[in-house]
């Protein structure tokens, strides 16, 4: 499984109530219902991929995250998953506000953007930047936001999201294997990952 | 890679298969319907098809649409020319896999494929019900299959499964008898009709009605019976199984038979040919009676309204299965939307619930044709109800 994905696996607690936004083929889902014993449901977009993940036994519809999320129950899960999808959403303060009602916790990852090759290619080359972890052209990009780990932090902030957890990692794109980056991860992680909750009390 | 294309749906075939009948609710303890009139004795003709574990938790219901039957799959004889309507799905090492699971497909009440319906004997008269018989609903069907599944001694069933009023009967089955289902699979169906699917089944009806050989429901002494009206009704409903795509693709604006338009009223092209087969081929096997009863039933069928006071998540509420849903794209019989609503109050309710619209050209009628996607969703659905059946025994 993806390094990444590891990670967000190791933050759900066995035996926890798990909701997947744009959970794919299932994989992560299928890892947390075979090593920690969860119940977890997935909303997948793409058919054929909805149809790999309810092929291999796991509960899955097909659909619109923004819209199939508003129909669940308040607390109706532990923890809520949205695991490189971020970037792809129109309204993210709403989407996240929608994790926290349904779940006691909510899990993002996104690509930082703040990453020095990112940087570089825009400072040295002057093009946007095209890297592994953002692979698509200005112009047939699924990708509408640009997030940097340190914006993301000022957004939570804003918004009343309280990060209880947060990982930057270095990965290369789709590989098992990685790091955790603890010196200037905005600058040095290709990937941000965010545990969040209700803000507890206004300060 | 050869060129060699296996055209036929993987998996084995059931083989031979009988027909067979349970009678119950024979007076004085009759049938009581919906509409609060009574019925008595209720014979239902039944199919099964593999073998019930001893522990019996490996029982599969199958629900049949509209006009279909207890023939679910299988040949009841070698020179049958065709075997049953779900042969595809049904059969060892297919979707619904009878090595493993034991299938039961009965005719519904009202029907006329062997199962009690207005044209079995009124034993009151010793004639054929006609109209004297009551107007039945999907509730009273699935109370008739609770009767044949009790006496098959099976007090949970694995999985209920059926498409359009087939599914109809799955989710009545799941909110009416909660702890009797495991899992429900609900395929191109809908919790209540809308106006334009009670509208078909009205042209249909009246179709039926207004043939002079129908003679108010009493034709079965007379030797002429109201083929013209069942056929056009058949005619009709086929056009709504289908899709524009579909029929382009079928017909298009093909002639049948001819160089060039006729400037008659035969059938030019292919599509009329095709209908007017088609409603010739149906009343062969169907009664108009059972038509106009069966229709009815899939037209009052309201869930909410039955198990929730209006209100769908009300409904479901009562659910305690899996469930398992699926629309086709171009099925506007009972579109997408519908489907959706059902999977939104299962949601609502906190139900384990998947659901998958599948991109499919042939309408309403995808669910009976031969699909991978829906045979690989199916099966697993099936399988992880299985395992969880018996947790000890699986893994």
């Amino acid at each position: 499984m993806r390094y990444d994905l590891q990670i967000i696996a190791s933050w759900i607690a066995p035996g926890s109530r798990v909701l997947d936004l744009g959970c794919g083929s299932g994989d992560l889902l299928s890892h947390l219902i075979r090593e920690k014993g969860i119940s977890g449901t997935g909303i997948e977009i793409d058919e054929a991929r909805v149809a790999e993940a309810i092929a291999r036994g796991l509960s899955v519809v097909h659909g619109d995250i923004n819209e199939e999320i508003a129909d669940y129950p308040d607390a109706a899960f532990d923890s809520v998953i949205l695991s490189q999808t971020l970037q792809q959403v129109y309204d993210p303060g709403r989407l996240i506000r929608e994790m926290l009602r349904v779940g006691r916790r909510g899990i993002v990852s996104f690509p930082n953007f703040a990453h020095f090759g990112v940087r570089a290619q825009l400072f040295f080359k002057g093009r946007a930047p095209v890297s592994r972890e953002l692979p698509y052209q200005w112009h047939d990009t699924p990708n509408i936001r640009v997030i940097a780990i340190k914006d993301f932090r000022r957004f939570c902030k804003a918004s009343g999201f309280s990060i209880l957890r947060e990982t930057a990692i270095h990965t290369p794109h789709h590989q098992e294997t990685g790091r955790i980056t603890t010196i200037l991860p905005n600058l040095l992680a290709t990937y941000g990952i965010f545990l969040l909750g209700r803000a507890s009390a206004r300060p | 890679m050869s060129g060699y294309v296996d055209q036929t749906a993987p998996g084995g075939c059931v083989g031979r298969v009988e027909k067979r009948l349970f009678t119950f609710a024979a007076p004085p303890h009759p049938l009581i319907v919906e509409s609060g009139l009574s019925i008595g004795p209720v014979t239902l003709a039944y199919e099964t098809y593999g073998e019930l574990t001893p522990e019996k938790d490996n029982a599969v219901l199958v629900l049949h649409a509209l006009t279909g039957d207890s023939h679910a799959a299988g040949y009841y004889d070698k020179t049958d020319p065709k075997p049953g309507w779900w042969d595809i799905m049904i059969g060892p090492g297919k979707a619904i896999d009878t090595a493993k699971y034991f299938v039961i497909c009965s005719n519904v009440l009202g029907g006329c494929m062997g199962s009690t319906g207005p044209g079995s004997i009124n034993p009151a008269t010793n004639a054929p019900y006609g109209l004297e018989f009551p107007v039945v609903t999907v509730g009273d069907m699935v109370t008739a299959q609770k009767a044949l599944v009790d006496h098959l001694g099976i007090g949970r069933l694995l999985a209920v499964v059926g498409g359009s009023m087939g599914g109809m009967q799955v989710l009545e089955w799941s909110v009416r008898y909660p702890d009797m289902v495991r899992g429900a699979v609900s395929l191109a169906s809908t919790t209540k009709h809308s106006a334009l699917a009670i509208a078909f089944n009205e042209v249909a009806r009246q179709a039926i009605m207004a043939d002079p050989n129908w003679r108010n429901g009493d034709y079965y002494r007379h030797p002429e019976k109201p083929d013209t009206g069942l056929a056009v009704a058949r005619m009709i409903g086929h056009i709504t199984y289908l899709s524009d795509e579909a029929m382009r693709a079928k017909f298009d604006r093909r002639l049948q038979d001819r160089c060039d338009i006729s400037f008659n009223f035969e059938a030019d092209f292919q599509v009329e040919s095709y209908l007017r087969h088609q409603g010739r081929k149906f009343v062969d096997r169907f009664d108009a009676n059972s038509f106009l009863y069966v229709t009815k039933a899939a037209d009052y069928f309201n869930l909410e309204k039955a198990h929730g006071d209006g209100s769908a998540v009300a409904a479901f509420s009562k659910a305690r299965c899996a469930y398992l849903v699926v629309s086709f794209t171009s099925d506007w019989l009972y579109p997408t939307y519908q489907s959706k609503a059902m999977v939104q109050a299962m949601k609502k309710n906190g139900l384990d619930v998947s659901f998958v619209e599948i991109t499919a050209d042939w309408g309403h009628d995808a669910f009976l044709l031969p699909n991978p996607r829906l045979a690989a969703i199916l099966s697993r659905f099936l399988g992880r109800l299985f395992d969880e059946a018996r947790p000890e025994a699986g893994n």
